[in-house]
């Protein structure tokens, strides 16, 4: 990581390629080093921007999310969700409350034998529908579920 | 320094099956305490698991994680004996790393 760092901030070439990379839209600002939170889709107040952050603003409905989670949660500050993608080559998992204040809650990278699947526990502000978003082959597929809210799980 | 976390790893048919507590405030920034000041945001960002030192799940996480986090991840390949690490850093720089072995 510390000599990828050096390499990029060595070169005045190498962060010319750089540079390239960011106008082509290839790689975004604080997606450069993979290992880093990504802000833009956490810091998101609406789905839409967290989507944008994630890069999946074309993801497409797939009956091959599994999507489990309560109908009707008595508390919002603890609900199960459990997840799972059956689509082949599944490398990511992102996981958004739509209506918390922050949409985005997880992603999960796969990788080593790693099944795509996840079990969480999540804090619902409100009623909401929670969205899946998995990653394949660098397409992106999404499955949603209402749960209703009876207290909710943010604020005081 | 946070508490340590339960690890439970067990092999269950051919995947290992890990799930994880921790043990973690998980302040959204959100909240208010009773003299109606804001708590600041405390809340874990990255969540790593390798197995034999070898990354299987790595995680971003937001503000909507539940106060003391559960995670379950299942890893195909894994045997008994294999090493499990289970590592987090919060958003004021704060890390924990845990290990046990797959039974």
């Amino acid at each position: 990581m510390d000599m990828l760092r050096r390499t990029i901030l060595k070169g005045a070439s190498v962060s010319g390629v750089l540079s390239v990379a960011l106008a082509a839209g290839v790689l975004k600002p604080g997606q450069v080093l993979a290992a880093d939170w990504n802000k833009s889709a956490f810091d998101s107040k609406d789905l839409d921007g967290a989507m944008k952050g994630l890069g999946a603003t074309a993801a497409t409905e797939s009956k091959d999310i599994v999507l489990k989670a309560p109908d009707i949660a008595e508390n919002g500050a603890v609900v199960p969700v459990d997840v799972a993608s059956n689509i082949p080559n599944t490398s990511e998992l992102s996981i958004l409350v739509v209506k918390n204040p922050f949409p985005l809650s997880t992603t999960f990278h796969f990788s080593n034998g790693a099944i795509p699947e996840a079990a969480v526990r999540l804090k619902l502000a409100q009623t909401s529908v929670v969205k899946v978003v998995a990653k394949a082959d660098g397409k992106f597929y999404t499955a949603q579920k209402e749960v209703k809210v009876t207290v909710g799980g943010c604020g005081g | 320094m946070a508490d340590p976390m339960k690890i439970r790893a067990q092999m269950k048919g051919d995947a290992a099956e890990i799930r994880v507590l921790m043990s973690h405030p998980m302040e959204t920034g959100q909240r208010k305490d009773g003299a109606g000041k804001v708590i600041p945001a405390h809340f874990i960002q990255s969540v790593t698991v390798t197995v034999n030192g070898k990354t299987v799940v790595d995680g971003q996480i937001g503000t909507s994680v539940s106060r003391n986090p559960v995670f379950g991840f299942r890893v195909k390949g894994a045997k008994a004996g294999d090493k499990v690490v289970v590592s987090w850093v919060d958003n004021t720089g704060d890390k924990r790393s845990d290990e046990t072995a797959i039974n």
